[in-house]
């Protein structure tokens, strides 16, 4: 079964344009324009029950707008969406009881009570039964250590508290699918990880769908098996993570450092016949790119011995180049060399 | 399933509490209203003189009106306005909207919290002050003062209203901070705070008998003073009826309206 169905999904917001001057400020006054930006453009996905996926994209390529239809913050331009069974904005309060959210960069605790009371309060708001809520409060504390901070009034916690906190507040009334956006934003590495462990286990034990959007792409690769990337209200990859290595991925990446100058053209002739591009900045410093179907040994072996080397290091493309490349090529509409139309 | 009831019963208390907590704040808002009333009874006293009635009200009448409609305003008066400009600026609105629970009524009952503690720890207090003060005369008549209490209610409840429609303005307009200050002008003025009804010209105060805000302070007040007796109580109570519901439906189509217009900032 499909935990979320989204199908010709799009969002068009119109934006006031301000005209300058004092003449245009008057005009203003008047009679607003208005630019209509697409922040979501006709994207359709679906997700199986039980799975984590990533939504990813640069800044503004429409990925909180996203959530924000598929939570029922927004009303869709148009489309058709299913979550759980619902449609988001149209069965509103019956459809987010069956539903988490965590906005990384909003708090949904109330600032001035106790963390405590806070998560009394939801236990009401949602109508979770008090012995329910016992047990999974008592298992959140627990898993995410929160012992000592449950007395503290929300002001007063770090943002690695604060975090783990919102995370209880999303989760007490153990909703089947749960929206995070950007949750590991402003942490440090333990408490990421430590998120990230309780997720895997929280996916593992409950079958929890997390759609996941972030920016560190750590996250998704401790997470998802899949990903979705964004870009301008598009759709740009939609599959698995280790498919957009493979077919994003640059290979292997190996530099050298030479005793005594090595021209690119003698570089080239050392490599003839096998499927690699050189770059180099001077005489004495070049890269060589080993695409996944070439051996490293080989390219090795031509080169070793016949130059002076001082210092090799062989690197894989990380996820973090892909993507980076990927944006690149995307937004600025110019493909590298080796990078082959995003269209999936 | 609903949510519980005493999840929105929770909402007064928790904001009950927190008042509390910044109390000392309002300790100084007791001073202001005394010197409110004193301005005023002052003013009052100077104007009348020795003569014997104005617009109806008698003298006396006139100091007990001063004192109450002040000590009400004490109660009824709340920032739910600028609580909800703010939540649809700074986009936490989004928060509320992922909750299954009806934003409005949860700000309404945020507002009672807030006039529960301003009831009981202000206006009660206040009264008390004033009675010593100024020579303030209490209904002697129990249906005046249970009619004043429940009219009170009910001005909370229109002036809360009001204060819901001037801050969903937000969604529509980038600033709506010019509208709230007006709106706060208007309702002191027109509701009678500050000059009784009866004593506009008559085009005027034939106008305001059409609008909402003399529900809020001047039915209410003249129940207290004694210009409103028996079935005119009634009358009266009716006419805040009639302002309660029917400020209903514009609440009702500009949330509706909102939520297709919404746009949350800030991502």
């Amino acid at each position: 079964m499909k935990a979320i169905e989204v199908e010709h999904l799009s969002k068009i917001f119109k934006v006031q344009q301000n005209r300058g001057g004092l003449k245009g400020a008057l005009q203003d006054l008047f009679s607003r324009q208005y630019n209509e930006v697409a922040a979501v453009d006709d994207i359709s996905f679906s997700i199986p029950q039980g799975e984590i996926c990533g939504y990813i994209g640069e800044n503004g390529a429409g990925k909180s707008t996203t959530i924000k239809m598929l939570t029922g913050i927004l009303v869709p331009t148009s489309g058709r969406l299913n979550v759980g069974g619902y449609v988001p904005h149209e069965e509103r309060e019956k459809f987010v009881r069956n539903i988490g959210v965590v906005f990384g960069q909003r708090s949904q605790l109330w600032w001035d009570i106790g963390v405590i009371e806070s998560f009394g309060l939801l236990r009401k708001v949602y109508g979770v039964p008090e012995q329910d809520y016992r047990k999974r409060l008592d298992e959140l504390v627990q898993r995410l250590d929160l012992g000592e901070l449950l007395s503290r009034p929300v002001r007063k916690l770090s943002l690695g508290q604060r975090m783990r906190c919102e995370l209880v507040a999303a989760l007490l009334h153990n909703p089947s699918i749960v929206f995070l956006d950007e949750p590991t934003i402003g942490l440090d590495i333990i408490v990421k990880t430590e998120i990230r462990e309780f997720l895997k286990d929280m996916n593992r034990q409950y079958g929890t769908t997390i759609l996941l959007t972030t920016h560190d792409l750590q996250d998704i690769e401790a997470l998802c098996s899949r990903v979705i990337m964004l870009d301008e209200g598009h759709v740009i990859y939609d599959g698995g993570l280790d498919t957009l290595k493979t077919r994003w991925g640059q290979g292997t990446r190996v530099t050298f450092r030479f005793g005594a100058a090595c021209p690119l053209d003698r570089l080239r002739l050392l490599t003839g016949g096998l499927d690699v591009s050189w770059t180099a900045d001077n005489e004495l410093h070049a890269e060589v790119l080993v695409p996944g179907e070439v051996n490293v040994s080989d390219v090795l072996a031509r080169v070793v011995g016949q130059a002076e080397i001082t210092d090799i290091k062989i690197t894989e493309t990380t996820t973090d180049e892909i993507v980076r490349q990927i944006y690149r090529s995307g937004s600025a509409g110019l493909p590298e060399e080796s990078v082959r139309a995003p269209h999936a | 399933m609903r949510p519980m009831l005493s999840a929105y019963t929770d909402f007064i208390r928790i904001r009950f509490l927190t008042m509390l907590a910044y109390r000392v704040n309002y300790y100084s808002g007791i001073l202001i209203y005394m010197l409110n009333i004193g301005v005023y009874y002052f003013t009052w006293q100077a104007i009348y003189g020795g003569k014997g009635e104005i617009g109806g009200f008698t003298a006396s009448q006139m100091t007990t009106y001063v004192a109450v409609s002040w000590m009400a305003r004490a109660f009824y008066f709340n920032n739910l306005d600028r609580e909800i400009a703010t939540d649809i600026r700074d986009g936490s609105i989004a928060i509320q909207f992922i909750r299954p629970y009806n934003y409005l009524f949860v700000k309404m009952m945020q507002g009672f919290g807030e006039g529960l503690f301003r009831f009981l720890l202000f206006m009660i207090p206040g009264m008390a002050l004033a009675l010593l003060l100024f020579p303030v005369k209490l209904p002697s008549d129990p249906v005046a003062w249970i009619g004043f209490l429940v009219m009170l209610f009910f001005s909370f409840l229109i002036n809360s209203q009001l204060n819901i429609l001037t801050g969903l303005a937000a969604f529509f307009v980038e600033n709506n901070d010019g509208l709230m200050r007006m709106k706060r002008v208007v309702v002191d003025l027109f509701s009678g705070l500050v000059i009784p009804i009866s004593l506009f010209p008559g085009w005027l105060s034939g106008i305001m008998q059409w609008l909402p805000f003399q529900a809020i302070t001047y039915l209410p007040g003249s129940v207290f003073t004694g210009r409103t007796k028996g079935t005119g109580i009634l009358d009266v109570f009716g006419i805040q009826l009639l302002w309660f519901f029917g400020l209903l439906l514009p609440i009702y189509l500009m949330w509706r309206a909102a939520r297709k217009r919404l746009f949350v900032q800030g991502g």
